[in-house]
């Protein structure tokens, strides 16, 4: 026989008898049957068939759990409450979980194989979260670096969301990268436009979604959504209120700020600190100017941190402006979003000046 | 000395000291690196190789020597041993986590990372070159496992110390100054050379 021949008959039943037995060992080590996951309290319960993540099992029931990272355990956001079936804390969820959380069975669900019959527990509204088959109606530039995206929902759907939440993007396989991916963007339209979806994305550098998002998308081209997610939303108060962000962190404040207008509350006295480097990183400077001009409760503070050009904007750094604008703020409450930076840096200066830290409501993009 | 005649067990201590597969030949460097910040996680995957490469050394030699060998195929070691580990740790990773949680979260949880490390298949390799016999693969395996798993080990626990007690300058923080600790042990393991030597 040819020694080619020889060869690849050789590693062929090598490698068929290791695929074999592989087979043999899944089917009788890694076969779990089919289980129950029942949800909270039997509100509602699925039969799946058992041995893949409980994050990845929900989804293919189509319950969404909300999911920075998309599965590998580094953003820490599907948390939920395990109350059956979720075997010991794994090391690879510790570094997410708090004390109070590990108390309460709360787990990350990614990292959970469904091995046995679940009993879960999430939050109401996320069996309302839903998967929405969209077109981008408009891509904007607003600046060097952010684009901002407008999705039409099919026909006949609406989403129901709480100004603030946050939705996730999926990008389809482009250039080597063959898999679906997604990434979690802050909705910046307002609940009342409940046929669209508006989201501002920031570009990062070799991000896997971003670029899809700068380089590939276009008009009129069809994107998946899941949503909505997050509980980063406008509580139910009478206090004054401190918005602060920077970047693409103006999506949910632009939500939240609509949705007030909307709901006609005026009673509640609101400031938007919004920080950037130079002129060149401002939007929606006109659309905030033009509601300061409208309503009087509100006010817009671009602060520009390092752009010694003629503006017409405050300068320095976001946080001293904040500061040098509040005496004692133990009645205000602030919404908080942007880089981890930004927001520890505002939390430490609003905390300072007496703000209980349970009035300090953020959005932490990493 | 014919190399078929030294002693398994001279084979075993050389594969921990002089002939250390890390620290001799820096092979597994990646999750040697990544895994050692931690003692706890060290000597988890440290017992993981232990039992990867003791398990995969003669299951490799039995390859190499009853099916590659008949047939003229050598050459095609590389791609025999690949899949020979692969599909052990794999298994194993199945059979662990059905059986033994605790089991699972100290040693299979790893598995994954050794499937191809480079350090399991230097071993498989190490073993075809130096024309080990089947029970001296076997303690060579060990050996290399275990040495292996005592550098890591070493490395982490130094790591911890100094993560409490000492400032490095900042370019040299995580890898940097890791690998510099690991080639001061490395120094300090040729003290071992005047106990055993094998080629």
């Amino acid at each position: 026989m040819s020694p080619i021949l020889t060869a690849i008959l050789v590693i062929s039943c090598l490698s068929g008898g290791l695929t074999i037995l592989l087979l043999i060992a899944e089917y009788f080590f890694a076969n779990y049957g089919e289980v129950n996951i029942d949800v909270n309290d039997g509100e509602k319960s699925f039969r799946v068939e058992g041995g893949a993540s409980l994050l990845t099992t929900l989804s293919s029931q189509k319950l969404f759990l909300p999911s920075g990272c998309g599965g590998r355990g580094s953003c820490g956001t599907c948390k939920c409450k395990v109350l059956e079936g979720g075997g010991p804390l794994l090391p690879t969820e510790t570094p997410y979980l708090n004390d109070e959380e590990r108390k309460n069975n709360v787990r990350l669900s990614c990292q959970i194989k469904v091995k046995n019959n679940v009993k879960i527990q999430v939050p109401e509204e996320l069996l309302s979260i839903k998967e929405f088959s969209t077109v981008i109606e408009k891509i904007t530039d607003f600046t060097h670096d952010i684009k901002g995206l407008r999705f039409k929902l099919p026909e006949g759907e609406s989403i129901k969301f709480k100004a603030g939440q946050f939705a996730n993007l999926f990008s389809k396989p482009y250039d080597d990268i063959r898999e679906e991916t997604s990434r979690a963007y802050s909705i910046s339209s307002a609940p009342k436009d409940n046929r669209a979806l508006e989201l501002i994305i920031r570009y990062v550098p070799n991000g896997m979604v971003t670029t899809y998002v700068f380089k590939h998308l276009k008009e009129g081209d069809p994107v998946k959504l899941i949503g909505p997610f997050g509980d980063f939303f406008l509580r139910d108060t009478n206090r004054e209120i401190v918005c602060i962000a920077g970047g693409s962190g103006l999506a949910p404040i632009r939500s939240i700020i609509l949705d007030m207008i909307d709901r006609g509350i005026n009673n509640r006295k609101t400031t938007f600190f919004f920080g950037a480097v130079g002129v060149k990183d401002l939007y929606y400077v006109d659309e905030f100017k033009a509601i300061e001009k409208q309503h009087p409760w509100f006010r817009f503070v671009p602060a520009l941190s390092r752009d010694d050009s003629d503006h017409p904007y405050t300068k320095g750094l976001i946080t001293d402006v904040v500061a040098s604008n509040y005496g004692d703020m133990k009645e205000i409450e602030a919404y908080l979003c942007g880089s981890p930076g930004m927001i520890d840096a505002c939390e430490k200066v609003l905390t300072g000046k007496g703000m209980p830290k349970t009035q300090i409501f953020y959005d932490k993009f990493s | 000395m014919d190399i078929q005649n030294i002693h398994p067990l001279v084979i075993f201590f050389a594969a921990i000291t002089t002939n250390n597969i890390l620290l001799t030949n820096f092979l597994g460097m990646c999750s040697f690196l990544a895994v050692s910040k931690d003692l706890k996680s060290s000597m988890g995957l440290g017992a993981a190789v232990i039992f990867v490469s003791t398990f995969t050394a003669p299951l490799n030699w039995l390859v190499f020597h009853k099916l590659l060998v008949p047939f003229n195929l050598e050459y095609l070691q590389y791609i025999a041993f690949i899949i020979v580990i692969a599909a052990f740790t794999q298994i194993i990773e199945m059979v662990i986590e059905r059986v033994s949680t605790l089991l699972y979260l100290t040693l299979g949880i790893f598995l994954p990372l050794i499937t191809v490390n480079c350090a399991i298949l230097g071993c498989a390799l190490f073993l075809v070159i130096r024309q080990y016999t089947l029970m001296q693969s076997i303690a060579y395996g060990l050996g290399a496992g275990t040495g292996w798993a005592l550098a890591i080990t070493a490395l982490a626990g130094i790591r911890v110390r100094m993560e409490k007690k000492s400032k490095v300058i900042p370019e040299l923080e995580g890898p940097g100054i890791a690998l510099i600790i690991t080639g001061i042990i490395a120094m300090a393991f040729i003290g071992f050379s005047g106990i055993v030597k094998i080629n």
